[in-house]
């Protein structure tokens, strides 16, 4: 290892510390902040309403504002996950379980600065390790091959899996749902269209933010009036915002292991910040002496998967930058950005525009620095938008959700996509199955039929090949062990259960 | 047989449901081998698989107990569908002013304290907001007005 990193660094902090740049980045950062902080609006949605404000800048400004919009949203988000319980995008469902109960438990101050200082570290420590590893693990990324990305989604799939509430089964059947939506559209290897029986909008496939949106948001709002208490928003137990001494002792622990899952997940294409903060909040409960206590408002809760996500958001611009392969819809949105900048994404950005690569990677830990400073500061100001009593801030929410993925494609049908998706989401809610792993199903459904389609091509259809490939085989063998842990007690439960009924 | 888990053998029920669809409504396409697989390979594969889920779902419900499923609030998503469906398909042809009207006095309707003069004012707040953020602030090019007032 040579020490190439830090010549890179400078290089990089050398752009991002222009004044120009660096007024884009706080723009972008208060921006996405305001916008994502609204519940119901996640980074996607965020990024996908302000991008047309960047157009009009250079390739490097416009990229190191999108990326401040994104950590600001995701910010922003992560306050929304905490106060309000509704998360803005799939990532941050996982924020929701422990701090919305810390919340609940007039601890919402110490899990919103949780949430920060957790991603402050987290995004440290990931602006480093890209400058140290961006080359060389682009390269291992380089030689994974077919079998070797259908069976890490399996993996990614299977964490989902443990991580959802209740029933094992329905889960699995929820992630098959979700596999089996992300097909609808037009077969990339034939360009048949499938399942979309001549509407023009499905070609595409089914949108995956009125998806998000429907499921999560809609289902939630229903839910919310149904039960016709009012959205508890705690704003006024904010109060400190300081974690105690406990909770420091406690947290250091979750956010190493949360950052250090975080960057890994987040490079491999396929996972990003999703898979990242899903697998460090199971890996807490497997982990941590307290993992227990995860789901009724334990720190670990939000210290892990807030600086999994966020590590794992920053380093994901790997494979997007080198390979050109987004790993989430939010870089999705970033190369939409990219190729309207001119820029084609892929292994020659790094080598021929080292100004953007790392400036980009440089601002985005100025980012981070400045959502710490200014943000937490400002926390007051950003809950005052979401005091609004429920019967006031559903329409209003509605608003904003049903503008957004309007814009998406300046047409009704995603908003009809969302009407749909809301109902399907009541419906689970009613029968106790999880919507979040369906939207991962969803994201990677494509990406998986792509790669099992190519490694069965390679081995001449025989399957046996997903387990000679020794990568292949150990992200199969660990989702296999990781069912196992949670199958067990699973089963011993049932068995009590069935037992007390006879 | 006895349902003693109605939860799940409706939740069983309905995987079958989609699973068969997909398998089903995947005949239309080209199945292919495994070595080649055509556009109705992977859908028929996880169709079958979800089924097969889904009848262990369903036979659960006969041998574990569990909740009832919870009734459906038809109304409230009667009227949150009904505001943003209306704001979807008349928002080009009323205008964004007139669509958020509709989207935010019909579904504050949903709620169970409905008051019209607070929902009119927060019609009113939103309307500006959105005008002021998404029209004027990021360039959405949404109409204001409809298209024969314009």
């Amino acid at each position: 290892m040579d020490f190439e990193f830090l010549h890179h660094l400078s290089i990089g902090f050398g752009v991002a510390l222009q004044w120009g740049n660096l007024f884009y980045c706080l723009i972008g950062v208060l921006l996405g902040t305001l916008i994502g902080v609204l519940p119901g609006i996640g980074p996607v949605a965020t990024i996908a309403m302000l991008l047309p404000v960047t157009f009009g800048l250079s390739p490097t400004a416009s990229l190191i504002m999108l990326a401040g919009i994104y950590y600001g949203a995701q910010y922003g988000g992560s306050t929304t996950s905490i106060l309000v319980n509704i998360p803005g995008e799939a990532s941050s469902v996982v924020t929701c379980l422990d701090g919305y109960q810390m919340a609940r438990q007039g601890r919402a101050g110490p899990a919103l600065a949780t949430a920060a200082i957790g991603s402050f570290f987290a995004g440290c420590v990931a602006t480093v390790a890209v400058a140290m590893f961006a080359p060389p693990l682009a390269e291992v990324a380089l030689k994974f091959g077919p079998s070797e990305y259908f069976s890490l989604m399996v993996f990614g799939l299977v964490a989902a899996i443990v991580l959802a509430h209740g029933s094992l089964l329905k889960a699995i059947a929820m992630v098959l749902l979700g596999l089996l939506l992300g097909v609808v559209g037009t077969d990339a290897n034939s360009g048949v269209q499938r399942f979309s029986y001549g509407v023009m909008e499905l070609a595409d496939g089914i949108g995956f933010i009125g998806v998000a949106m429907g499921l999560f948001g809609i289902a939630e709002i229903v839910s919310t009036l149904e039960a016709k208490g009012h959205r508890e928003v705690f704003t006024s137990k904010v109060g400190h915002l300081m974690p105690s001494k406990e909770d420091f002792r406690r947290m250091w622990k979750p956010i190493l292991r949360g950052t250090a899952l975080g960057s890994a997940l987040g490079i491999l294409p396929g996972g990003g910040a999703l898979i990242a903060s899903f697998g460090a909040y199971a890996l807490e409960k497997k982990a941590s002496r307290y993992g227990r206590e995860l789901g009724k408002g334990a720190i670990e809760g939000v210290a892990a998967p807030e600086s999994a996500n966020n590590a794992a958001a920053q380093t994901s611009f790997i494979p997007m930058l080198t390979l050109g392969i987004p790993s989430n819809v939010v870089m999705a949105l970033m190369i939409g950005a990219l190729m309207i900048q001119g820029i084609a994404p892929g292994p020659q950005v790094m080598t021929e525009m080292p100004e953007l690569f790392w400036g980009l990677i440089a601002s985005m830990w100025i980012g981070n620095l400045l959502l710490l400073v200014l943000n937490l500061p400002l926390i007051g100001m950003w809950i005052r938008m979401l005091a609004m009593p429920y019967r006031l801030l559903y329409p209003s929410i509605l608003v904003f959700m049903a503008i957004g993925v309007y814009s998406l494609s300046n047409s009704p049908f995603d908003v009809l996509l969302m009407a749909i998706f809301g109902i399907f989401g009541v419906a689970f809610v009613k029968l106790e199955c999880e919507p979040a792993p369906l939207v991962l199903g969803f994201i990677l459904g494509p990406m998986m039929e792509e790669n099992l389609r190519r490694a069965l091509m390679i081995s001449q259809g025989d399957p046996v090949v997903l387990f000679t490939k020794p990568i292949s085989a150990g992200f199969l063998i660990a989702a296999i062990i990781l069912l196992g842990i949670v199958l067990a007690p699973a089963i011993r439960r049932r068995r009590e259960e069935v037992f007390v009924e006879d | 047989m006895k349902i003693k888990n109605p939860k799940d053998f409706w939740a069983g029920l309905m995987f079958i449901v989609f699973g068969l669809f997909f398998v089903i409504e995947a005949r239309n396409y080209q199945l292919g081998s495994a070595a080649r697989m055509g556009p109705a390979y992977f859908p028929t594969l996880l169709g079958g698989l979800m089924a097969a889920v889904g009848g262990a779902v369903l036979f659960r419900s006969f041998v574990l107990k569990g909740g009832k499923v919870a009734s459906f609030p038809l109304r409230l998503i009667f009227f949150i569908t009904l505001s943003l469906l209306i704001f979807g398909y008349l928002l080009k042809p009323i205008g964004l002013i007139l669509a958020l009207l509709c989207l935010v006095v019909v579904s504050a309707f949903a709620g169970h304290e409905f008051r019209f003069k607070e929902a009119l004012m927060l019609t009113f707040v939103l309307i500006v907001l959105s005008v002021l953020v998404f029209v004027k602030g990021l360039g959405l090019p949404f109409p204001l007005w409809p298209k024969v007032l314009g």
